[in-house]
């Protein structure tokens, strides 16, 4: 709705019965007390950006020893652990929490709510987060090192990790049980929260999309807990899930990893469709098209994703039938996406398009994603997976979907909402200058990948045969070239926080939703009383 | 969070140490549990320290709850819906992955672990203290229920006698289980790591046992605020989820129950074909078996055995 | 993979700059596809591979296509005026569901017949048990007496070391040799069972197209055939991660005639 659809608003001001909202505790007691869905927003974005730049020193790490055949500056064993913490604080420590980050942030700003359902569980949430990656981060200082068998954690091999063992494996119990924390918050705000006359289907699709990332995530979470407890239990008490002389099969641990898993990248890149339905309408002057067939899309899509999973264990050796189940159920999810892709385009169609920043990152995640989800297709047909399988095709193909994909719909949520958080406009020409600059490294960084895989580089090797010299050191460079455009970004954060040109409510030139209708920055409390909508 | 029926106002409880406390409680108990298994000598101490600070965590963090419930915020997560329970897809997953899936598995686990000189075990029955337990658990199902009858009748004689007599149950359960454990362990040769009968068994059976001790703590704390007249017929939230939960933990035993008498039954068939398979142990390489389920299944002799340790 | 290991004229820390530009003027093209093969399989998965890739590309050139012309055409800076009410097009949305659905099952239907053909184990001439070890491959060859290990040629584990002051590009096939090469006959269909000692391994050799995971414990199978007209030496390695030295155990695979490879195997009887 427009801003000037709304009445009857009320922010800042206490209201009746529990109006003793004192301003926050100054200092470090603010953070580690409160209970304001925008401090702990502000503090799991912060988190985010934190563990996006150690993720990524990681993976420069990585590219760099890649720059060239030979061993240079990394053992081959603790190569695999840096690229085994690289992807588990990507995903778990960057792209979650920068999506949980935004919930908390917008979620009760877009359905006129006054906080999150369940504050004290929120801010227990984030805090169990930091200390699963404290526990989880500090194995690389442990005897025998941070684990090292891929972020797949498959047994037997993640049996032969050193004293990281139950570090790892407890960290990802918090890490679990942190998301279930958010995502039943999140469940509990939209359904119990709406304003009056906010209707599910007149919600916003930032808040839909993760309404039904939190279901996923209450799904799945519990399954990859239980299978790690199962891994734990193999190796401390003489179970023998994953141990074939005692009967078990290590494959059934790839089966449940992967129902875990492959939800788990939709889980990621759910809220970015969300956020890209945010923005494109903004910047197309024009509201989304097909409003309700990108809703259904989202729940399509979150459905089919737990029937897909195998299609990540194609050579284990299953049988045809379900080599074939597994094919065809994979590719129809490339129907729902496919529908969201053209009514983003159609969104655009006889628009009034105009480029800023938020724009510039919505529309390469669209022509960058669908690369992505093409390469996904081909991966999907089993017997030309076979080839593809555990080769830099595969590497190519989920960098394509989660750096210029989710990231990507990350950053662009950054610079849509940002003037709203901090109440001042950021420098158009620094993010210009980063979005090309991202724009271009991360395709030289990433498309090479396509090459190699397809000439037979299989992924988590330090060093490789030497044809392969030319590409590796043109994703190299594209590596250092991204991590470096990154500088800009913290750099345009920081001066957008400490100051800039005042912003207005509305920021945009076609603002759209209740959270525009508050002003910038928004105040520590928002519809205490709740709007009214026509 | 909660909202005033009348006035449309949130409660926002304040700010709160809990949260951070409990986190940095948590991690000191993981980093203790792990510190344990690595066999680190302070483990155990930093591990009791978390697991106070965790008790002190629940004491502080519902008494907080209570508190403000008492101070009349109302609770509520009723409209929390967890459609995709329930369903038996078990069924057809094992069908389409291994479809010629025979459960003629090595299941007595690498040898060595049975106290037994062969490594044989026997398995737990259906029948005997296991039914004794179900019917308590029923029970304690059908007393928690009288109680919250009496609560909404306003009975709280009968309120009280009952809500004792379902944790009391609870807690006899328990004491079976503890006892079947150790039967089983003594006895019958079946423990922990005798291959995937015994790791199944004991992780479902140990985990529901778990649910039920932390179930029937709830009922205790329940019972003491029922003694000390917290709730109304009207109001008493609490009570309700407390008895979800109960059920629920009533329920999956029923599922467990159904799952152990079938297994029981595969797998006296399956030893038997289990033995047949060992008569064609050395029929490896015949070219005449048509798919890697049925090599699975069939030829566990030819592994390489005690991989992981 | 290919046979002929490609020498890299470049300097391994040539520039940046030098690296970004040079390398499409000198690009060998097998470089940038998955390679042919010298299999009936790898060949079919070569064909499908391609169509997927066609198929692919012609969907981009429609939506990138629309999605660019909207951009240029309806900017606001050319004064393009939003219409406000295009906000749903049942046909048009019945369209984009039920066309891609098509081709999809399109795209589906011919990985059935191929998949029934490598699923497909009858009729082979020779069965050899492949076992994955921390790091190197073990060979059987079934009812033959004959078997042996696999593994990384010395000069290649030299070069590898860290430090170790070898240029890579100076050895030959790096990290491709083994110091005993599995030896298959031309034109023939091989069984090979795959099992594992330790940790999940796989044995891939691109040039035969196919792929399968060694898991302790258990048996897979697969197939291959190689050309009766293509005898020679096919490269491949271990494509599941497997500890540190992951990426250490090549497979090399020697396809000679029947009769030469009969000859080889007898003379291997004798050795053992
Ligand atoms: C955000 C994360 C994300 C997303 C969105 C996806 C999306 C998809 N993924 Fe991906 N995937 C990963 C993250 C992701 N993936 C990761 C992390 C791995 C590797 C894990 C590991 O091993 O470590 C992986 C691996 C992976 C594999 C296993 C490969 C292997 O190991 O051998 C497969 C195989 O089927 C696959 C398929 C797909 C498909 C079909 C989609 C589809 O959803 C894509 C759908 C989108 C489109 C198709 C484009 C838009 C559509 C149109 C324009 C409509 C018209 C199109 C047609 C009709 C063709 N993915
Ligand atoms: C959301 C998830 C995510 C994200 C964002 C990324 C981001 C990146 N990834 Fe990652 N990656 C994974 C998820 C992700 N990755 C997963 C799941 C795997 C599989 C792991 C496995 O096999 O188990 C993987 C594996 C993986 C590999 C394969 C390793 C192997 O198989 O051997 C490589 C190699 O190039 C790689 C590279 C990169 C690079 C260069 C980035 C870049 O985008 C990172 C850019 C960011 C920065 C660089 C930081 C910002 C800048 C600074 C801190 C300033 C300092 C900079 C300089 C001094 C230059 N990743
Ligand atoms: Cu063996 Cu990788
Ligand atoms: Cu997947």
């Amino acid at each position: 709705m427009r801003p000037d659809e709304v009445t009857n608003m009320a922010h800042g001001n206490a209201a009746a019965g529990h109006g003793d909202h004192h301003r926050p505790p100054k200092g470090v007691m603010r953070w580690l007390t409160t209970t304001n869905h925008k401090d702990i927003g502000t503090m799991y974005l912060v988190f985010s950006l934190a563990m996006f730049l150690i993720g990524g020193v990681m993976a420069l790490l990585i590219r760099a020893e890649l720059f060239q055949p030979g061993l240079q500056l990394v053992d081959p064993g603790f190569y695999n652990q840096l690229t085994t913490v690289h992807a588990l604080v990507m995903v778990f420590g960057a792209v979650m929490p920068a999506t949980v980050g935004l919930a908390n942030w917008m979620i009760p700003l877009q359905i006129g709510a006054a906080d999150m359902a369940l504050p004290r569980m929120n801010l227990f949430s984030f805090w169990l987060l930091f200390f699963a990656f404290v526990l989880l981060i500090s194995t690389f200082f442990v005897p025998g090192g941070a684990p090292a068998a891929g972020w797949t954690l498959y047994p037997p091999l993640v049996l032969q990790t050193g004293n990281a063992f139950p570090m790892a494996i407890f960290a990802i119990h918090l890490m679990g049980a942190s998301s279930i924390m958010g995502a039943i918050n999140v469940i509990v705000t939209i359904v119990n929260m709406r304003a009056p006359g906010m209707t599910l289907l007149k919600m916003p699709l930032f808040s839909w999309s993760w309404l039904i990332t939190a279901y996923l995530l209450i799904a799945v979470m519990p399954v990859f807990a239980g299978g790690v407890t199962m891994l734990l239990t193999d190796y401390y008490f003489h179970t023998s899930f994953f141990n074939a002389a005692g009967g078990g099969d290590p494959v059934l641990f790839q089966h449940v990893f992967w129902f875990f898993g492959h939800p788990e990248v939709y889980i990621m890149i759910l809220p970015a469709f969300g956020i890209v339905s945010e923005i494109i309408p903004t910047f197309s002057r024009k509201p989304i098209f097909g409003y309700e067939a990108m809703v259904y899309a989202i729940a399509s899509i979150a459905f089919l994703s737990f029937i897909v999973w195998a299609h990540h264990m194609f050579t284990v050796g299953m049988p045809l039938a379900g080599q074939l189940f597994f094919t065809l159920s994979t590719m129809l999810i490339a129907v729902p996406t496919g529908v969201k892709v053209f009514n983003w385009t159609t969104t655009m169609w006889r628009g009034s398009l105009s480029f800023e920043p938020p724009m510039l990152f919505a529309l390469a995640f669209l022509f960058l994603f669908t690369i992505g989800g093409f390469s996904g297709l081909m991966l999907a047909i089993v017997p030309a997976d076979f080839q593809y399988h555990d080769t830099y095709f595969v590497v190519a193909h989920f960098h394509y979907v989660l750096v210029p994909g989710a990231v990507f719909g990350i950053m662009a949520a950054v610079y849509y909402w940002l003037p709203k958080w901090t109440g001042h406009m950021y420098d158009m020409n620094i993010a210009k200058w980063h979005f090309w600059l991202t724009a271009i490294f991360v395709n030289v960084l990433f498309f090479p990948q396509h090459f190699l895989g397809l000439a037979g580089m299989q992924r988590r090797i330090p060093d490789y045969p030497t044809q392969f010299t030319d590409w590796n050191m043109v994703s190299s460079i594209g590596g250092f070239g991204f991590g470096l455009s990154q500088l800009l970004f913290v750099w345009l954060i920081i001066r957008c926080v400490k100051g800039g040109q005042r912003a207005t409510a509305g920021v945009w030139d076609w603002p759209h939703g209740l959270e525009w209708t508050v002003p910038s920055p928004a105040p520590y409390h928002t519809f205490e009383k709740s709007p009214e909508l026509h | 969070m909660a909202q005033d029926k009348q006035t449309g106002q949130y409660y926002f409880p304040h700010g709160s140490r809990l949260p951070f406390f409990g986190s940095a409680s948590l991690f000191v108990l993981m980093a203790g549990a792990a510190a344990t298994l690595n066999g680190a000598s302070i483990g155990v101490w930093v591990l009791g320290v978390g697991f106070l600070l965790l008790c002190a965590l629940f004491f502080f963090w519902f008494g907080e709850v209570i508190r403000e419930n008492q101070a009349g915020a109302l609770f509520y997560a009723r409209q929390l819906s967890v459609p995709w329970l329930g369903g038996d897809g078990a069924k057809a997953v094992t069908g389409l992955l291994w479809p010629d899936f025979e459960a003629s598995w090595p299941s007595n686990g690498p040898g060595a672990l049975s106290p037994r000189d062969n490594g044989s075990y026997e398995i737990i029955p259906a029948f005997g203290l296991p039914a004794i337990n179900t019917a308590l658990l029923l029970t304690s199902g059908l007393t928690i229920t009288i109680a919250h009858h009496a609560m909404k009748m306003g009975n709280r004689g009968m309120l009280k006698i009952f809500l004792a007599l379902t944790f009391l149950l609870g807690f006899t359960f328990l004491g079976v289980q503890a006892h079947e454990y150790g039967e089983a362990y003594r006895e019958h040769g079946l423990q922990l790591g005798t291959g995937i009968y015994g790791s199944t068994f004991f992780m479902l059976t140990g985990f529901h046992g778990l649910h039920v001790t932390v179930g029937a703590i709830m009922l205790v704390v329940i019972w003491l605020r029922c003694m000390k007249g917290h709730f109304t017929p009207h109001q008493h939230f609490a009570f309700e989820a407390v008895a979800w939960y109960w059920h629920f933990v009533d329920v999956v035993w029923l599922g467990l129950c159904r799952g152990s008498a079938s297994s029981w039954q595969a797998l006296h068939r399956d030893r038997r074909q289990y033995r047949r398979g060992q008569d064609r142990a050395d029929a490896i390489p015949v070219p005449a078996l048509r798919h890697q389920a049925v090599l699975r299944a069939k030829r566990p002799e030819s592994l390489p055995r005690g991989l992981l340790r | 993979m290919s046979i002929v290991k490609r020498n890299s004229k470049l300097p391994a820390a040539a520039g940046a700059l030098a690296a970004l530009t040079t390398v499409p003027a000198r690009a060998d093209w097998s470089l940038l596809n998955m390679p042919k093969g010298v299999s009936e399989l790898s060949r079919d998965i070569y064909d499908m591979h391609m169509i997927m890739l066609w198929i692919c590309l012609a969907i981009a050139v429609v939506t990138f296509g629309a999605m660019i012309y909207a951009m240029i055409r309806f900017r606001k800076s050319r004064g393009a005026v939003a219409d406000t009410k295009l906000l749903h097009n049942a046909r048009l949305e019945a369209a984009w569901t039920i066309v891609p659905t098509i081709i999809l099952i399109g795209m589906a239907i011919p990985s059935v017949d191929k998949l029934i053909k490598i699923e497909d184990m009858s009729g082979s001439k020779l069965t050899i048990k492949v076992t994955g070890y921390q790091w190197y491959w073990h060979y059987e060859y079934l009812g033959r007496g004959v078997s042996f290990y696999s593994r990384l040629a010395r000069s290649s584990d030299l070069a590898r070391q860290r430090g170790s002051g070898i240029d890579p590009n100076t050895v030959d096939n790096y990290l491709l040799e083994v110091d005993k090469p599995l030896v298959v006959p031309t034109g023939t269909k091989i069984r090979l069972l795959l099992t594992a000692n330790d940790v999940i391994h796989a044995w891939w050799v691109p040039d035969f197209g196919m792929k399968r995971d060694a898991i302790p414990g258990f048996m897979n199978e697969m197939w291959v055939s190689v050309d009766a007209d293509k005898p020679g030496t096919y490269r491949g390695k271990c494509a599941e991660l497997c500890g540190a030295d992951h990426g250490f155990m090549p497979i090399v695979v020697v396809a000679m005639p029947p009769a030469e490879f009969e000859a080889w195997l007898a003379q291997q009887e004798l050795r053992q």
